[in-house]
């Protein structure tokens, strides 16, 4: 099995359960989603600059600079900017859902139980 | 015009001039301002207003100057560090960012001065959220780089939840919860698209990517079309294109009067990302007409459902958010079509129909405050001053609607005139047409609702007048639609030179990548 087979079909996997979550009413839910999503995402724009096990995205003295001897260094930057707004916005969105959850009583998107 | 010769005429002002800092001006004032607001969050309101007007008034200049700039020498780029634009990051001012940010800075001044009258003094950071929204919308509209687009969307879009939550009651918590799950979705979504098209092209630079697109061999393309589909999805879901508009109406009917001003662009952020993109990446042959037939019909699918959505409305707000979503919708059946005259005439409609919504949104808080059934559109108790109010709901009314005498009928008016009464300019025409009428049925039964069905009693409610910045607030935005309605002939002039500016990428690829970075003694 290839190591891109692997990785994709984790990036599958953690998409997948993000979305399902995302997708039920409960905020704890929602927010476990939203994370698990934030991974998937992450792992796909790192894969975004293709898979390049045992390189480094560091110049070496006597390689040749070429972006075939490297790792492209590029996705890593993405990668730790976007890891840095989910984490903020995955605090923010705690934040709100344990206000909701104090004002309303209720854990509920809608902050109010349905039917009620 | 060769390339060569279009190079040689984008020459961009030195960096040890002031001039040659202009494109990143507009976006520094608020970002230096609102880092300066939360230091000072203790501040006297005073002070705090005192900083946020001067940031406001300094933005304007510098937008104005900038278009000064643009004018005498093109599209001017501006390389961050000075690293060359393949490698770095690039922020580019054209006549198009421009009008977006001259409208941004007449909204501004009129959301502060409506905020002054009493929305500002709810919550210690009103100012500086409202200062950051503004850094992450005027970096939005210039930037070059479809990361740091994301990142712009987040850092307004950050502010915007502070902004929605601000003066906070069950309802905005409500809507906040919702509004920041579907961004933040959205965003996550934004992300993939960026992957897919970092790695099937392997650049994020909107010049490049062009470049490359347009070299891109058979083979690759499903990739690419499936990274710009992706990228329009979340575009569509910032501007509320059919099926994505569910959330607008209720969390802009939540938010304060001065944040749905702010929010009111963000819609048009939503558009004007969606015509960046396309025309200058994706207005390639195999992208193209796909890109637009889906614009198009979605579009034309949200014009109609937003015009049921203002007839049903139980509230003005909700009536006002229906019109947002019908103004985007009749912007992507413009895009759609694809003409360079009805993309022109989009941009005008685009400028004007932001104008009106912002002030029927300001309009709807003043009703609220004086009417015992607050803009819920029932029977309800006499209003005070329904007179001042009337009067101006009827010229806002004639705004939004789209009837003579305002600008809302000559962009329709004009946007219609160079649409072919065949294939899809008739679904324009017809779309168009009945959703004009049916937003004139739905203001008109709004208006007498409010002003003229009323139980003969007198009005037990005694609210306080509208202050001097909420009156001054909302004469700046009626001040801005008599000017675009005065001056039309050179705005819509201006719109078709942006217009004709996005239909050209090569003139963008020689400007941006053709631009060498100043000479420099650090070694590379």
């Amino acid at each position: 099995m290839s190591l891109e087979f692997l990785l994709a079909s984790a990036i599958g996997a953690l998409a997948a359960g993000g979305f399902w979550l995302v997708l039920r009413a409960r905020t704890f839910d929602v927010i476990l989603g939203l994370t698990l999503l934030s991974y998937a995402v992450n792992l796909f724009l790192f894969a975004a600059g293709r898979l390049n096990p045992g390189r480094t995205p560091l110049l070496k003295e006597g390689v040749a600079p070429l972006l075939a001897n490297y790792t492209d260094p590029l996705p890593q930057a993405l990668v730790l900017t976007a890891i840095v707004i989910s984490m903020a916005m995955t605090a923010l969105l705690l934040v709100m859902a344990l206000r909701s959850h104090a004002t309303s009583g209720s854990d509920h998107v809608d902050a109010r139980e349905p039917g009620a | 015009m060769s390339a060569a010769a279009l190079a040689a005429a984008t020459v961009a002002p030195p960096l040890d001039t002031v001039a040659g800092h202009l494109p990143v001006l507009p976006m520094l004032v608020p970002l230096a301002a609102g880092a300066l607001l939360l230091v000072l969050h203790r501040a006297p309101m005073l002070v705090k207003r005192a900083i946020a007007f001067a940031a406001a008034l300094a933005m304007a200049l510098a937008v104005a100057a900038l278009a000064l700039g643009v004018e005498r020498l093109g599209i001017m780029v501006y390389q961050i560090g000075n690293w060359p634009s393949f490698a770095g990051i690039v922020f580019v001012a054209d006549r198009l960012a421009v009008l977006m940010l001259g409208l941004l800075a007449v909204l501004a001044l009129a959301a502060l001065a409506f905020a002054t009258g009493d929305d500002d003094r709810r919550g210690p950071h009103f100012h500086a959220l409202f200062q950051l929204q503004l850094f992450g919308l005027a970096g939005a509209f210039l930037t070059h780089d479809l990361f740091n687009l994301f990142v712009f969307f987040e850092v307004l879009l950050a502010a915007s939840y502070g902004l929605l939550l601000h003066g906070q009651g069950g309802e905005r918590l409500r809507q906040g919860m919702h509004y920041v799950v579907l961004n933040l979705v959205a965003s996550a979504l934004f992300l993939l698209a960026v992957g897919v098209l970092y790695g099937a092209l392997g650049t994020l630079n909107l010049s490049d990517l062009s470049a490359r697109v347009a070299a891109l061999p058979a083979e690759a393309r499903p990739l690419v079309m499936a990274g710009a589909l992706l990228l329009l999805l979340v575009f569509a879901l910032k501007a509320a294109l059919l099926p994505l508009y569910f959330w607008l109406p209720r969390t802009y009917a939540a938010a304060s009067a001065p944040a749905a001003i702010l929010f009111a662009i963000m819609t048009k952020l939503g558009v004007y990302a969606v015509l960046r993109v396309t025309l200058l990446v994706f207005g390639v042959e195999g992208f193209g007409e796909p890109l637009r037939a889906v614009l198009f019909w979605a579009g034309a699918g949200t014009v109609a459902l937003a015009a049921l959505g203002a007839l049903a409305a139980a509230r003005l707000r909700d009536l006002a958010g229906y019109l947002v979503v019908g103004s985007a919708g009749v912007l992507f059946m413009a895009l759609g079509y694809g003409s360079i005259e009805s993309v022109a005439t989009a941009l005008y409609y685009l400028a004007q129909s932001t104008l009106a919504m912002a002030a029927l949104f300001l309009l709807a808080d003043w009703v609220r405050r004086q009417r015992r059934g607050g803009d819920s559109l029932v029977r309800a108790e006499p209003m005070a001053r329904a007179g001042l109010l009337g009067g101006l709901f009827a010229v806002l009314a004639v705004a939004a609607a789209g009837l003579p005498p305002l600008p809302g009928f000559l962009a329709k008016a004009l946007l219609l005139a160079h649409a072919e009464p065949s294939g899809r300019g008739a679904v324009l025409w017809t779309v168009v047409l009945a959703a004009s009428l049916v937003n004139v049925i739905a203001l008109s039964r709004a208006g007498s609702r409010l002003f003229w069905q009323q139980p003969p009693v007198a009005s037990t409610l005694a609210p306080p007048a509208p202050r001097f910045g909420e009156r001054f607030g909302l004469l700046v935005l009626l001040a801005a639609l008599l000017a675009a309605t005065l001056f039309a002939a050179p705005l819509v002039d201006y719109a078709g030179g942006s217009a004709a500016q996005l239909a050209d990428p090569a003139s963008y690829r020689d400007a941006v990548l053709g631009l060498q970075p100043l000479p420099t003694t650090v070694p590379r």
